[in-house]
């Protein structure tokens, strides 16, 4: 495949950035997206060119480092990660905008890279269980429906990539937030922290500067891991319980 | 800060503010189109200024006109609030944006609203004004005397320009409402397999039936009194 790349390029958080055309060629149709960016990567090293910095980790689709926002979806035309989509999805002669995510929580460190610390800011607020470490706990030893289970699973496989923050209009990150409240409310384990933990969550979501949601769904439609926009609605009933019910004045 | 302007300065709280006024709004939608239903009686009007007369001086409908003003005016200052919020959230936009498979009206809420509230200025300077402060004939009926609202009606639909634009205002609202009616629930938390499909198809239809039953009612004036 031979193709053209109009890449976002910015040496560094204060540069002003651009983008940059870079053609390529002799791409397979087999290769993931970011196997077809190494290939430029090691072209334009080998160049002594700067080559273009982008996130990535597993390249497995569970860690959520990947981003990338490419023809004007995160994470490509298809709903996976970025590092799971393959040129099968493009075709021979196509240009491919690459840009990073857009958001003030989400400021630009280099080229693609973003930093996403906001969102472990929102978690480090209220999104774990306290509990003491000891023995390895008996399986079903809480006994949780098989129901709960799942949609609380459902809402736990959000890998935290920023794709709805990206996609939404108003860089919104509640389907995030929503997602991370919601896993811990729906069980037995979450109930000591709820309130604060709501609380607390959307009161960091606000604080890093992201906006609010409008409900046109972007986010649930574009999200890797399809996260429903059920959570969100959870979310709310989690903030507005807790606002009138917790002891924090 | 109390924990109450805590809540409601935050974007859920916000949020909850626009759910509320919009859904309190929906309500007077509801009332104001059932009453002017009355413009379609034969009746020369009679039955029309009776309850426009009742519409602007029983206490109760007094209380609840108050609490529409301050809805609308809530609905658009916190609208403002949260746009300018949302504004900031991206100072940067993407070069190449596709919009992706969302309904045009969830995305131009602000567009829609503004153009629904240019619409409300101006049919309010023509009736409400009117009727509470202009210089409005009087009509007798059996029990006394009655500011003639139904002539100033009949008068403002007989301009084929003030039809059109009544009808274009409420496609524009047809397309807020169609997106703020089941937003408005899910902004309330309330989104549940049950119910939700239903909130969203009376929300549809409920979009389509009011301002098409506001709609016509200058376009009726407009052919029956030319």
């Amino acid at each position: 495949m031979k193709l053209t790349l109009k890449i976002w390029r910015q040496k560094n958080a204060s540069d002003k950035g651009g983008f940059v055309t870079y053609p390529i060629d002799g791409i397979s149709t087999d290769m993931s997206f970011l196997e077809m960016m190494d290939v430029l990567n090691e072209e334009l090293s080998a160049k002594d060119e700067d080559p273009v910095h982008f996130d990535h980790d597993c390249r497995e689709g569970i860690c959520g480092m990947c981003s990338l926002y490419i023809n004007g979806h995160p994470h490509g035309p298809k709903q996976t990660t970025t590092c799971q989509l393959h040129m099968r999805s493009f075709s021979d002669g196509d240009t491919i905008t690459i840009e990073p995510w857009r958001a003030a929580a989400f400021p630009v460190v280099k080229d693609l890279v973003v930093d996403r610390a906001s969102f472990d800011r929102i978690i480090q607020a209220g999104g774990y269980v306290s509990v003491n470490t000891g023995g390895v706990p008996d399986a079903n030893e809480i006994p949780i429906p098989k129901r709960i289970a799942d949609e609380a699973f459902d809402s736990a496989t959000c890998i935290g990539c920023g794709a709805c923050v990206a996609a939404c209009k108003n860089a919104s990150a509640m389907l995030f937030t929503s997602a991370k409240i919601s896993q811990l409310a729906m069980l037995p384990q979450g109930q000591v922290e709820r309130m604060t933990r709501a609380e607390k969550m959307v009161a960091q979501m606000d604080a890093e500067g992201f906006g609010a949601c409008t409900n046109t769904g972007a986010c649930e439609a574009e999200c890797p891991k399809g996260i429903s926009l059920t959570n969100i609605a959870r979310m709310n009933r989690e903030y507005f319980s807790a606002s009138v019910k917790s002891e924090n004045v | 800060m109390s924990w109450v302007t805590k809540t409601l300065s935050s974007t859920i709280g916000r949020k909850l503010i626009m759910s509320l006024t919009g859904l309190f709004l929906i309500l007077f939608l509801i009332g104001h189109v059932s009453g002017n239903m009355l413009l379609f009686k034969d009746d020369g009007g009679e039955a029309f200024n009776i309850y426009a007369h009742f519409m602007t001086t029983n206490p109760a409908v007094k209380i609840l006109s108050y609490l529409t003003y301050i809805s609308i005016i809530g609905h658009v200052i916190w609208s403002i609030w949260l746009t300018k919020t949302n504004k900031a959230a991206r100072p940067i936009g993407y070069g190449q944006s596709t919009p992706p498979s969302t309904s045009v009206a969830s995305r131009n809420m602000g567009i829609l609203g503004t153009i629904v509230l240019i619409f409300l200025v101006v049919h309010m300077k023509t009736f409400w004004y009117e009727m509470h402060w202009g210089g409005i004939p009087f009509v007798n009926y059996a029990g006394g005397e009655f500011k003639d609202l139904y002539t100033v009606v009949l008068f403002a639909f007989q301009n084929e320009f003030m039809v059109i634009g009544y009808v274009i205002a409420m496609a524009f609202l047809a397309f807020h409402l169609s997106h703020g009616f089941s937003s408005a629930f899910q902004t309330l938390g309330l989104n549940h397999r049950k119910y939700s499909p239903a909130i969203h198809t009376i929300g549809i239809l409920f979009s389509i039936l009011v301002p098409v039953l506001f709609a016509s009612m200058p376009v009726y004036i407009y052919f029956t009194q030319s």
